[in-house]
């Protein structure tokens, strides 16, 4: 029992609040030397927080089915107040999510967030990121567009590539032998219910297993090993202030980029919002070209680099399942780059540079480009994992600092 | 490093994106101005004379329009409404999807959001590049659109664009203001005079498809308004922000 009076003791002897706040708000102690690199958590959150809300009143007056989906999305554009608001922050949010996701999961690769104690935060993550490209697949199924039809046309078939089960599979998905209106109610009903519940209890997850064993920084080292009398890290922080008001100034800077897409560019050129998606669905008409957003394309081109369609579909899937075991594959005693050698430091800038330029390829069309690129560009992609046990064995690493540098 | 990158990456980008814009006939540039009430007011009225016959602009309403415009809504009800619909509905026609496939072989396609579709450069060129073919059911073919299946409803306008031989103005001799011409073939040139000369067709094509961008995002100015405000707000909130970090952070080293 508390010794507290008042209503917050009467609280706290029936639900642990103030417990729970200070482990994870006023003395949850994150090192001090967090960098521009650590506010994509936090935009993540701000994101999907932005995704739910509006999603919720997007829902009020969207129609789910085929005579209905498009006009309502125009209705909501045109005579719901505020509408054209809501539509274009959650579609911009669409994107933005993708953005910090990156942004986030690359900051973990280049400081090592992945490594021991933190592989369940990885693991995670990892399945935060798969619920989301299936909650943004599903999403863009909704406004019934051009692209919206054949995008989910070529990603469902790309399931019927598995041997025996693939045509069959295919049907099971679309509840149909096409993409009908029977497809667009399961989606919505993925998409509004099933995904948003499984990503938010997985984000739930990232955090409690983050708190667990506390945040990494980008020196890599245990801020734990050196504690004060009180058992505080010395070289820590509560969370809340100093990183409250620290990820303020970030949020700000980030809605200003935001909203100057919302209010600007929502369209963003064609990339947020697909010229050919303002065009309602037609099953007798295919698009020229057919692009997945901006945000799967490096793993379009990937699918498209192998000539085989059942090895590309593997081949694709590879992509994003190798990251699962990052945490196993990475040898080094070290977590930053900031210690670890030149290798990985190489390993890491083609990494980057194979996935931008494969999202580029993947977002062309297949006569756009030098075919060489795409599978040039695979196989750097798969290297910079494939090869991480023996580089981060070999290299000579930076010896570590005892206390963060700052 | 980062100079590497981008040379890279735009020496591989740059003729990719050539190809991917040169697709077909060379595109004029058109700017629209949403913000002209009397040009998009003309583009309303050209609309519903012209195009709304075949052309639905289903998810726009007269009255959207109206006040959107500026236009008292007596009038548009005396002059934009042709058939019997209510000031707050859609801007719909008669034509069955089956009777337009009898006619033209495709329905017509609703025009609330073909500029954002097909984009304004793409309209204001493909309203102007139509030339007679007699191949065609039409009589006419399009420059921008092959074998399009529409006719050229705008042709008592213009008039009639034949493809062939013609001297082309290219440019314009200083010391006497007159054209410099020269033959080129493969060109279209008016060969029957419509009601309009060109400037005044041109100009007519200019308020139309300035219409289209506004119908095509009818909030468009707001949305711009806003944007501004929200980025004042943000600016001075950022300074808030800044300073309440800065006050916070200044005794941890």
């Amino acid at each position: 029992m508390s010794d507290k009076k008042g209503l917050m003791a009467w609280v706290d002897d029936r639900l642990p609040v103030t417990e729970a706040y200070e482990k994870h708000m006023s003395k949850y102690y994150a090192p001090k030397n967090f960098n521009v690199w650590y506010v994509f958590g936090v935009l993540s959150m701000l994101v999907l927080v932005n995704q739910l809300l509006t999603g919720i009143w997007l829902t009020m007056s969207f129609v789910p089915s085929q005579e209905g989906a498009f006009a309502s999305v125009e209705y909501i554009m045109r005579d719901v107040e505020w509408g054209w608001l809501l539509r274009y922050m959650h579609s911009t949010g669409a994107s933005a999510f993708f953005v910090v996701v990156y942004l986030h999961m690359f900051r973990g690769i280049i400081y090592g967030s992945y490594q021991k104690p933190r592989e369940l935060i990885w693991i995670f993550g990892m399945c935060i990121y798969l619920a989301l490209c299936a909650e943004a697949f599903m999403g863009y199924v909704l406004p019934w567009g051009q692209m919206s039809y054949w995008g989910a046309q070529v990603i469902i078939s790309l399931f019927g590539a598995i041997p025996y089960v693939g045509e069959d599979l295919t049907t099971w998905i679309r509840g149909d032998y096409l993409i009908s209106e029977i497809t667009l109610n399961r989606f919505f009903a993925l998409h509004v219910i099933a995904l948003p519940l499984v990503l938010v209890a997985l984000v739930v997850m990232h955090l409690l297993a983050l708190h667990e064993v506390g945040s990494n920084n980008p020196d890599g080292i245990d801020i734990k090993k050196n504690v004060d009398e009180n058992g505080v890290p010395k070289d820590g922080i509560p969370f809340h202030p100093f990183y409250t008001v620290h990820d303020l100034v970030g949020i700000v800077v980030f809605l200003f980029v935001f909203c100057g897409i919302i209010f600007f560019m929502p369209e963003m050129g064609g990339y947020f919002l697909e010229h050919a998606n303002f065009e309602e669905a037609n099953p007798f008409k295919t698009p020229d070209h057919i692009a997945p957003t901006w945000y799967f394309t490096p793993f379009y081109a990937v699918l498209r680099a192998v000539p085989d369609k059942l090895l590309g579909v593997i081949a694709m899937a590879a992509a994003i399942a190798i990251l699962f075991v990052l945490p196993w594959l990475d040898r080094s005693p070290v977590r930053s780059i900031r210690y670890k050698g030149l290798l990985s430091k190489i390993a890491i800038a083609s990494l980057v540079v194979s996935f931008i330029i494969l999202g580029v390829c993947g977002s062309l069309p297949a006569y756009a480009q030098p075919p060489w690129l795409a599978p040039v560009m695979t196989v750097v992609y798969f290297a910079f994992f494939l090869l991480m046990p023996i580089y981060t064995k070999l290299e000579k690493t930076k010896p570590v600092p005892e206390r963060v540098t700052g | 490093m980062k100079k590497l990158l981008s040379v890279f990456l735009l020496s591989i980008v740059a003729p990719v994106l050539a190809v991917a814009a040169g697709g077909g006939y060379p595109l004029d540039d058109m700017k629209p101005n949403v913000a002209n009430n009397a040009s998009l007011q003309r583009g309303a009225q050209t609309f519903v004379n012209y195009c709304l016959g075949c052309h639905e602009m289903g998810y726009s309403r007269y009255e959207r329009v109206a006040d959107d415009l500026g236009i008292p809504h007596d009038s548009v009800v005396d002059n934009l409404i042709f058939d019997d619909a209510k000031i707050g509905q859609h801007m719909t026609n008669a034509m069955t999807v089956d009777a337009a496939k009898r006619w033209f072989g495709t329905a017509p396609p609703d025009l609330t959001l073909v500029a954002r579709v097909r984009g304004s450069d793409w309209l204001y060129t493909y309203l102007r590049t139509f030339y007679e073919d007699t191949t065609r059911p039409f009589g006419v073919n399009n420059e921008v659109f092959p074998n399009v299946g529409m006719p050229h409803v705008l042709a008592e306008l213009q008039g009639l664009q034949k493809k062939g031989c013609s001297q082309v103005p290219v440019e314009i001799d200083v010391l006497t203001g007159q054209d410099i011409t020269e033959e080129r073939c493969d060109v279209l040139y008016l060969a029957e005079e419509g009601e309009l000369s060109p400037a005044e067709y041109e100009e007519t094509v200019y308020d139309l498809v300035n219409f289209l961008v506004y119908t095509a995002e009818p909030m468009q100015q707001e949305r711009i308004r806003i944007g501004i405000y929200v980025m004042l707000f943000l600016s001075v909130f950022f300074i808030f922000a800044y300073l309440l970090n800065r006050e916070y952070w200044k005794d941890i080293h």
